[in-house]
């Protein structure tokens, strides 16, 4: 596309000029992305690719190339399919209930505070994501200690009267995954949700108010409406940073007790770095890659996220 | 249909008083406008009366009922905001039958109505349309049926027309004005613009820094404005004020001097450019400028007494640049104000110089 800066470029200096340096513009402005992008993005996949199809193990030796480790993922591996499952429940559970759920109420209910208290209540929800996730997760080993000094076990039985303390590490992990990841994603949604809603025209709201609606008819009517974007946007976004990451789920549980808590993304940590089979952590990676590649686009044409990436177009009120 | 009043009501907005003593009472099924400058607090003032705020204090009644703490969805107003404020995700249809949502009203009778309000400001062909894809008049009309279709005892009209362009903003004013007459609906319309606000309203309220300047009919308005605040906001052109001294049955202004009767001191003198012609006698100056209008002429005109304007019917004009001129008018038709107190001094008049 060319602007009316360019056009006057072209007029003053010719054609060849302009050329020119509009590779040069492009070299300057969207070179250091492309490097960064190969090198990190594409380079890695490749390598994993052509991992995938060795012998890689711990012995870091390569005698030949190989269709085993696939072989391995569609027959033999039994574990596979429960890592998938918990997978499902994780992603699933962490988005409805967490991340847009709850990001959502705290957004529609900071937004109706007043403005101090509803910012000291977003910037307090925020203090998961600020906080370095060793620390953070330090913090719910020992809030969930099975000992009675645990904080949960303090409050449970001094406050509700329960006899014995309990070990939620052990007899409820997979709640406790979703929780300790849920309160750090909620904030993301909360703050994308915020704002979507500050945009909202107020008189909207007052012609509502007008009509007849009380307050939770204007959520439904004009607040809900108006955050179709933004729900999606979160959606798909997390969908794929929850399937990826697994650091907290790492550093609370270890994937245990036995595999209990081990998620997809964390069993191609443990078969890769725990059990040195390298070469079926990546051809396992693999799929974690085609999976998002998947999702990505599937979200592209469910909620139409082309939109999301268009120029915006300047209102002229 | 209600009839409205304001006793000594207040509205401020944390230290920021912006009405602070208003009294004023709209009959039943008048059509009144509210007109000032932006800022005056009319749009303040409207909004109370929908309830979206609360006044910090006096007394806001319907029919004799205070309504203070009233919510805005109990009051049963309806209000068109100059943005229209249609709800973008909403076919036009939904966007009228919204207000009957919440007064379950049964749905054949709700869609029934919809129908009725669309017809009345001619939207029925675009029921099924979602507000993007309306023009600015057509949008115009749709908030006009949502206002309408619950039968408010009070119709609120936010500068309705200020994004219109001008043509449709002229035959708008006719609409709303014909409807208002067909429904009898108390109506307040809320304008900046004088020609709105004198072509469609019964009574003009005349605001400025939150207090009310004048009440009156539009020809009470620009015959007999109170204030020199009102004679300068109503009238286009403006009109010519001439700021001088009265002693002794003169006007004396940078030694010129011209008759006046019954004002002495500080005056300012104020003479619609329309009610002044050329003639063989008057104030004597020569033409700086001409301004062709359509079916009339400004002339700016250069006097001893400072600039003038004369607007002359005709669509060509009869005098040329640099000519000179005398100006003269009716004593009857000027008017002389109080320079200190920026009033009218009723029964006082001036005189063209012989």
């Amino acid at each position: 596309m060319t602007t009316t800066a360019d056009e006057l470029m072209i007029e003053r200096r010719g054609h060849a000029r302009s050329a020119t340096r509009m590779r040069a513009n492009f070299l300057i402005f969207l070179g250091p992305a492309i490097v960064l992008t190969v090198l990190f993005f594409i380079v890695p996949v490749l390598i994993d690719i052509a991992v995938s199809f060795t012998d890689l193990s711990r012995s870091l030796r390569i005698t030949g190339f190989t269709l085993e480790q696939y072989e391995k993922i569609f027959r033999g591996d039994r574990r596979l399919t429960p890592v998938i499952g918990l997978t499902f429940i994780y992603v699933f559970g962490t988005l409805a209930i967490f991340n847009v759920t709850f990001g959502l109420i705290l957004a529609i209910a900071t937004t109706s505070l007043r403005n101090v208290s509803g910012s000291f209540f977003r910037g307090v929800w925020l203090l998961p994501r600020m906080s370095p996730s060793v620390l953070y997760i330090l913090l719910w080993l020992w809030a969930v200690s099975p000992a009675e000094a645990g904080l949960v076990n303090q409050v449970l039985m001094q406050g509700f009267g329960l006899d014995a303390p309990l070990d939620l590490l052990t007899s409820a992990p997979i709640a406790l995954i979703i929780i300790s990841n849920g309160f750090i994603g909620a904030s993301m949604g909360m703050i994308i949700f915020t704002a979507a809603i500050r945009g909202i025209p107020e008189h909207l709201f007052h012609a509502a108010a007008v009509d007849g609606a009380g307050t939770f008819a204007q959520i439904r009517f004009i607040t809900l409406p108006a955050l179709r974007w933004p729900i999606s946007f979160v959606t798909i976004y997390q969908t794929l940073s929850l399937l990826v990451s697994f650091e907290y789920i790492l550093l609370l549980t270890k994937g245990g007790p036995f595999y209990d808590t081990t998620v997809y993304a964390l069993y191609v940590y443990r078969r890769a770095f725990e059990s040195g089979q390298y070469a079926y952590g990546a051809a396992l990676a693999l799929f974690l890659i085609v999976i998002g590649v998947a999702v990505a686009l599937l979200g592209w044409r469910f909620f139409d996220m082309e939109r999301l990436l268009q120029r915006p177009r300047i209102e002229v009120h | 249909m209600a009839k409205i009043e304001f006793r000594n009501v207040v509205k401020r907005f944390g230290d920021v008083e912006v009405i602070p003593d208003m009294n004023l009472v709209i009959e039943d099924g008048e059509f009144v406008a509210l007109l000032g400058p932006s800022g005056c607090g009319k749009s303040t003032s409207l909004f109370m009366l929908a309830g979206i705020y609360v006044p910090s204090g006096g007394e806001l009644l319907f029919d004799g009922h205070v309504v203070n703490e009233v919510e805005a969805r109990d009051r049963n107003v309806g209000i068109v905001f100059q943005s229209y404020a249609l709800y973008p995700h909403m076919s036009v249809r939904d966007n009228i039958l919204f207000p009957l949502r919440f007064k379950k009203t049964p749905r054949d009778e709700a869609l029934g109505r919809v129908k009725g309000a669309a017809d009345l400001v001619r939207v029925a062909e675009l029921l099924e349309r979602k507000p993007s894809e309306l023009s600015g008049g057509q949008q115009q009309r749709v908030a006009l049926a949502r206002a309408l279709v619950k039968e408010p005892q009070l119709l609120l009209l936010d500068e309705p027309l200020s994004n219109l362009d001008a043509t449709l903003r002229l035959s708008m004013r006719t609409e709303i004005k014909s409807l208002q007459e067909k429904l009898g609906v108390t109506t307040v319309l809320v304008t900046h613009d004088q020609i709105e606000a004198t072509t469609m309203a019964d009574r003009i309220i005349c605001m400025r820094a939150g207090r009310i300047e004048q009440i009156g009919t539009p020809d009470d308005l620009y015959l007999r404005p109170a204030s020199l605040f009102v004679a300068s906001f109503i009238g286009s052109p403006p009109i010519n004020l001439i700021a001088g001294e009265a002693q002794g049955g003169t006007v004396a202004v940078n030694g010129a001097k011209f008759p006046v009767e019954g004002a002495s001191g500080a005056v300012t003198v104020g003479l619609r450019p329309e009610h002044l012609r050329f003639g063989d006698s008057g104030f004597t100056g020569h033409i700086v400028q001409i301004e062709p209008m359509g079916r009339e002429i400004l002339y700016v005109v250069e006097t001893g007494i400072g600039i003038i304007r004369v607007l002359e019917q005709g669509s060509s004009a009869t005098h040329a640049t640099g000519e000179k001129v005398k100006i003269g008018f009716s004593p009857e038709n000027s008017l002389v104000f109080e320079t200190a107190h920026q009033k009218l001094l009723p029964g006082a008049h001036v005189h063209a110089p012989a």
